[in-house]
């Protein structure tokens, strides 16, 4: 892991934790709904103020709390044209699946590469601490997918222009 | 230095729990529309009925402990009183409903009975408190309304001793103590340190929470004199209103969502961090007694809290084993169990019984984690709090 890599997810790591103090509450705007009020955005008093934690200027995350649920948005480093490609693929391949990991957004907020959903059905249902770990260990997991993925479209590029070229091999 | 009784009721989140007079019963929902009525039968509890009338989860419970009648609140803008009578049929004692003109239109979020048990207050997400008070004439309870200055959720409330005041804690983040005066129910209150004349709506006093949090609970001394509010910006509050004297405790932990009381100058709250934690003071301030969960002891009553081999418990040992036996290295490690006893939020702690000498001596408390457990409240450890996080 890298310098700068530790103490940024260690920020977001006590940041979700201390978000993560989701408790059951019913709408005070519509009658007998109960919804996640950081999308409804109907009370302004039960949103908290959303916090933006960078690495640098193409890395960041913001976490936005309310009272019964939180959205956290991942910005995932694009340093060229490749990986802009890359990134979009692999996030829209895992948000249209996004039932699979109940926590994912199928949108992603706007200026953000992909968006988590966590309500105070999911605290109740899943331990807080490995749905934090879940987060972490994508935001991990993320970089590394997509740099070997660069890696293997290079790899094949290669090989493909050589046998494409091989024909006009004299 | 009893360890605490810990019940496994269910996997499902406990949203509340009340006990009866002589904790012989015990209602509880379990995240759901029904209202369970346990027995205690030898060291367990077997479930006897089942209140079923609500259509939405039910958010509070409580149950008046001498007139024994449950009152239930729901997200469906309802509330019950279940009173106890003869099935003619069976001959078997069974609960029935009665209806409550509540006339809030959003969630019911919070119910307690006065001390007196005639009327009992209903928060709501309506903005409103209803004080409902029994009609006999149509043999339902009818409701009035505490409206102004509430500009939220109210979350929670409680009685005064004197049956008449009424504090209640809102997401509008505040805390506040209203008359809940009802003219053909209460004798003129005597003065206390809130007020003097207290028609229905006078706010005795208005106390925002430090840094802007929701306020979660609100609880009044046993004697009434006193005021105390945990609120979501990991705060307690104490508020003595002679001066008035308030008291901010400012946590290191997560917020709080639950408090009570246990004697003139001790406090029990519970939340976020899954352990209950005890405050104590006075006039002059307040500070951190320390937790009722004892890691050491919770090891004991815990049973299996991790692969305990002999004396060979150590860090460097599981890190070993767990590379042998799963493949794990240390950074890997998995922790599923947490070092308390609850292994979620506590929802709600609330005095079990009274020792002689008048203050409470054990107090339950139910979370999200499904478990039920009663603790002995003398059974501070003061280091237990710093013990835990060096063991970390």
């Amino acid at each position: 892991m890298s310098n700068s890599l530790r103490p940024y997810l260690s920020a977001v790591r006590s940041t979700l934790t201390a978000a993560l103090t989701l408790q059951n509450f019913s709408s005070q705007v519509v009658e007998r709904h109960n919804k996640p009020e950081v999308e409804a955005r109907g009370s302004k008093e039960v949103l908290l103020n959303s916090l933006t934690i960078s690495r640098n200027e193409s890395e960041r995350v913001l976490i936005e709390p309310s009272i019964n649920s939180i959205r956290m948005s991942i910005k995932i480093k694009q340093a060229d044209e490749i990986e802009n490609i890359l990134c979009h693929k692999f996030t829209r391949f895992m948000m249209q699946r996004a039932e699979s990991f109940i926590v994912l957004r199928r949108k992603p907020v706007a200026g953000y590469d992909i968006s988590f959903l966590i309500t105070n059905v999911h605290t109740e249902t899943m331990l807080k601490h490995k749905i934090v770990d879940f987060i972490i260990q994508f935001m991990e997991e993320v970089d590394k997918e997509i740099s070997e993925m660069k890696l293997t479209l290079n790899a094949r590029a290669r090989t493909v222009a050589e046998s494409y070229l091989m024909a006009f091999d004299s | 230095m009893a360890a605490p009784q810990v019940f496994s009721i269910a996997q499902a989140p406990i949203t509340c729990h009340a006990f009866n007079g002589d904790r012989s019963h015990l209602a509880l929902s379990l995240n759901d529309t029904k209202v369970d009525v346990y027995t205690k039968q030898g060291k367990g509890w077997q479930i006897t009925d089942t209140l079923s009338e609500h259509d939405r989860t039910i958010t509070s419970i409580d149950w008046a402990p001498i007139t024994n009648r449950i009152v239930t609140a729901s997200q469906d803008r309802n509330a019950y009183v279940w009173s106890q009578s003869l099935d003619p049929d069976t001959g078997r004692m069974v609960w029935k409903p009665t209806l409550v003109l509540l006339r809030i239109n959003r969630a019911a979020t919070f119910v307690r009975w006065s001390p007196n048990e005639d009327k009992f207050a209903v928060a709501s997400g309506a903005r409103t408190i209803a004080i409902c008070s029994f009609d006999p004439e149509n043999n339902w309870w009818v409701a009035r309304h505490l409206k102004k200055p509430i500009r939220s959720t109210v979350l929670s409330v409680d009685w005064h001793p004197n049956n008449v005041l009424l504090a209640a804690g809102s997401a509008d983040t505040k805390a506040r103590v209203f008359s809940a005066y009802i003219k053909d129910v209460d004798k003129r209150p005597a003065p206390t340190v809130w007020g003097e004349k207290l028609p229905f709506n006078t706010v005795c006093g208005e106390y925002a929470s430090p840094a802007g949090g929701w306020v979660h609970a609100v609880g009044f001394s046993p004697s009434g004199d006193t005021l105390a509010f945990a609120s979501h910006d990991s705060s307690i509050t104490i508020v003595y209103p002679g001066g008035p004297t308030i008291h901010t405790i400012r946590l290191q932990s997560l917020p709080f969502v639950t408090l009570t009381w246990t004697a003139e100058d001790t406090l029990v709250a519970a939340g976020y961090d899954c352990n209950p934690v005890v405050y104590s003071g006075g006039l002059d301030g307040w500070s951190l007694a320390g937790t009722l969960d004892d890691t050491v002891g919770a090891t004991k009553t815990g049973g299996t809290r991790t692969g305990t081999v002999g004396r060979l418990n150590t860090a460097a040992f599981n890190a070993f084993r767990n590379a042998d036996t799963r493949g794990h290295t240390s950074e890997t490690v998995t922790d599923t169990e947490l070092h308390t006893i609850h292994q979620n939020t506590i929802t709600s702690v609330r005095p079990y019984e009274k020792g002689a000498d008048g203050t409470v001596a054990r107090v339950s408390t139910s979370g999200v984690d499904g478990k039920l457990v009663i603790w002995n409240v003398s059974a501070v450890s003061a280091g237990g709090l710093t013990g835990r996080l060096g063991a970390i």
